[in-house]
């Protein structure tokens, strides 16, 4: 029943005019990013966190949590209208979004969409509200041989479960890693890593540099490459009574939905994983439980409801870890982890001790984020197509003046404005030849936690590493990540038997 | 592909040796008492990189990576020419701002971009153009209260700071 009280706390915190409106604008902000094929919930989190310096960190988590969410929402729009993804965490939402759009249903496969994601995400909410608590209690007890502990695990997370790469994934995590390094070492307090010597480099390496860098600068790139072409939209006619119509017909749905936010959810905590596996495995358990698998891919309205149920509960999903153990589950919740250090707020099961009213203020905020998006999606539909319409010439120079100006603005020194721009370069050439980029990200947030963990961890036990697996926790947990960070061996090792099991 | 695979692996294995090498201006030993020395968790994960990139240059030898497979060219020339177009654009403009600031090298990367890049129309242009400046200017110095570089151009805002402030 406390959660109860909490909850009610939280719902009047975020009922107040400065975030409800916040609310309701990071919801229409985050719709309009998520819409624009190739931008996606995590490129407008780390463009726009530096404008949040404007409003109370409360206030600003719940806008970057409005914007999260309406990322979700309007990934799927270009999805369907367009044939091309909104974000990675919409593609599969093409499989049977586009071939219901080029029937003539685009309004039924969008209302599908926006009704699933509301589903998906005030289930992910409410299960959200039943575990944070109890798990931060749990937490509570960590030491720095668990959190160390648990950073490893999520680092296992993406060389077990990451399907990229091994050495390149091992890389970006290391080069993240040695990026937060640079400046002033944190027991000492000598300079260290002094590129070249330049002065610009004893305030450290910011991580919104490298989030700015990759997925603003680096990301634009990209997509100034993929949109050479032209593309088609498809038409859709929206009126009231076919919007009823098609929120009857997905009552029908409900399974494929509750199965996708279940899946959705447990597949966001895995910070390797998240929304976009999550949606497609969801897509592919819809099907093959599906009586009819063959109209799938042929414009099934389960093919819309399944993954987009999944890819909203999975963002909710990956601020479970992000708010109880400090651990973020996705890209989009590391950069916002790293706001948070920045707005001073320790990370971690304390936050649930501490600034209760930031908790529980943003945990009400997702309710009425969701509510918010179905709304504004809904009812603007014909303003979201017309977004998919404009020139991306138009588009791609403003965002990139927010990124040179939000790179500037943190720390007020040219020297990070450069170093974003190499940043973006470089990830970019990168991303071509296939190095995964998130846990980069991942690890330049976790840097200083995870060195502060190690060393204080060490210097407890006089140097000796076996203290990790001494005790219970930490010990379980860092097997599971040896288990994970071997995984791959295995499966290949398996493979092999079985091929020249087959030869002979 | 498969040489841009090689020289991004070569490229990032000297880097990290010059990790290795910046890292050793700590200790990276064992400092009794005080544990780890201030170098060692760089010099540890650089070697971890290096490790890493000669991973990838094996496979690379052995054509197990995809990129390492692929026959296809790393960047078509007309993607090379729009990337060297945005990215070379994105730095001149990151210059003009230590002499021109903000305000002036804004909207002539922005009019290059939109009208050079895009051909848009001077009527869709103009407004943008003279807005974006001026939404930067009120939202980042008079709500934010973030001075924005301006270069030389800074006594054009002795005025508008005397307004403001």
């Amino acid at each position: 029943m406390e959660i109860i009280g909490h909850l009610l706390d939280g719902f009047l915190i975020s009922f107040e005019p400065l975030n409800l409106g916040l609310v309701i604008f990071g919801a229409a902000v985050g719709l309009f990013i998520g819409a624009m094929p190739g931008l996606g919930s995590v490129n407008g989190v780390a463009i726009l966190l530096p404008m949040t310096f404007l409003v109370p960190p409360t206030s600003a988590v719940i806008f970057l949590g409005a914007i999260y969410y309406g990322a979700m929402y309007g990934g799927a729009i270009s999805s369907i209208m367009l044939g091309i993804p909104g974000a990675s965490t919409a593609v599969a939402t093409t499989f049977d979004g586009r071939p219901m759009a080029m029937s003539g249903k685009a309004d039924k496969a969008l209302v599908a969409a926006a009704a699933a994601s509301f589903v998906g995400g005030t289930i992910s909410v409410v299960l959200f509200t039943a575990f944070a608590p109890p798990l931060a209690e749990v937490a509570l007890a960590f030491g720095p041989p668990e959190e160390f502990a648990l950073m490893m695990l999520a680092f296992a997370t993406f060389i077990g479960l990451g399907g990229d790469d091994i050495p390149k994934t091992l890389f970006s995590i290391m080069i993240g890693l040695v990026l937060s390094a640079v400046g002033l070492d944190i027991v000492s307090g000598e300079p260290r890593l002094i590129f070249l010597d330049l002065p610009g480099f004893m305030h450290g390496v910011n991580f919104l540099v490298l989030a700015i860098g990759i997925y603003g600068i680096g990301e634009m790139l990209w997509t100034v490459e993929l949109s050479k072409g032209k593309v088609m939209i498809s038409q859709a006619t929206v009126t009231v009574r076919r919007v009823l119509d098609t929120l009857k017909e997905l009552l029908g749905t409900w399974k494929t939905m509750f199965m996708g936010s279940f899946l959705g959810y447990f597949v966001g905590i895995l910070p390797a994983a998240g929304a976009t596996p999550g949606s497609l495995m969801a897509y592919g358990v819809a099907k093959t439980a599906a009586k009819d698998p063959e109209s799938y891919g042929k414009g099934n309205i389960n093919g819309v409801v399944a993954p987009e149920a999944a890819n909203n509960a999975a963002s909710t999903g990956s601020m479970l870890p992000m708010l109880t153990l400090g651990i973020p589950g996705s890209p989009t919740t590391a950069i916002l982890l790293g706001g948070m250090v920045i707005w001073g707020l320790e990370p971690g099961p304390l936050l649930f001790v501490e600034h209760t009213e930031f908790v529980w203020g943003l945990i009400a905020s997702l309710y009425s984020a969701n509510l918010f998006s179905l709304l504004i999606n809904i009812a603007f539909i014909p303003a979201f197509i017309w977004v998919l319409k404009l020139p991306f010439t138009v588009l791609a120079p403003v965002i990139f003046i927010l990124c040179v100006i939000g790179g500037y603005v943190p720390t007020m020194d040219m020297h990070d404005v450069w170093l974003m721009f190499v940043f973006g370069v470089v990830g970019y050439l990168m991303r071509k030849l296939d190095y995964p980029l998130a846990p980069a990200v991942l690890a330049i947030v976790l840097g200083p936690l995870a060195e502060r963990s190690l060393r204080q961890s060490l210097i407890g036990s006089q140097g000796d590493v076996l203290t990790f697996f001494e005790r219970p926790i930490s010990g379980t947990i860092l097997i599971v990540a040896i288990l994970l960070f071997v995984l791959p061996a295995i499966k290949l090792f398996r493979t092999r038997v079985t091929t020249d099991g087959g030869r002979s | 592909m498969r040489k841009a695979e090689l020289s991004m692996a070569i490229i990032m294995a000297l880097f990290s040796i010059y990790l290795m090498w910046k890292s050793t201006e700590l200790p990276i030993g064992w400092i009794p008492e005080e544990g780890p020395g201030g170098g060692a968790f760089s010099f540890w994960l650089s070697a971890g990189m290096l490790v890493c990139c000669i991973a990838m240059i094996v496979r690379w030898a052995r054509r197990i990576s995809p990129p390492s497979q692929s026959e296809e060219p790393f960047m078509d020339r007309e993607t090379f020419s729009i990337f060297l177009t945005v990215a070379g654009s994105l730095a001149v403009m990151i210059a003009l701002i230590h002499l021109i600031g903000v305000y002036f090298s804004v909207p002539l990367f922005m009019l290059f971009y939109m009208r050079y890049l895009g051909q848009h129309s001077w009527t869709l242009i103009l407004p943008l153009v003279v807005a974006t400046p001026i939404v930067t200017f009120l939202f980042f110095e008079m709500a934010l209260k973030k001075t924005l570089p301006k270069g030389f151009t800074e006594p054009l805002f002795y005025p508008i700071y005397d307004l403001i402030y």
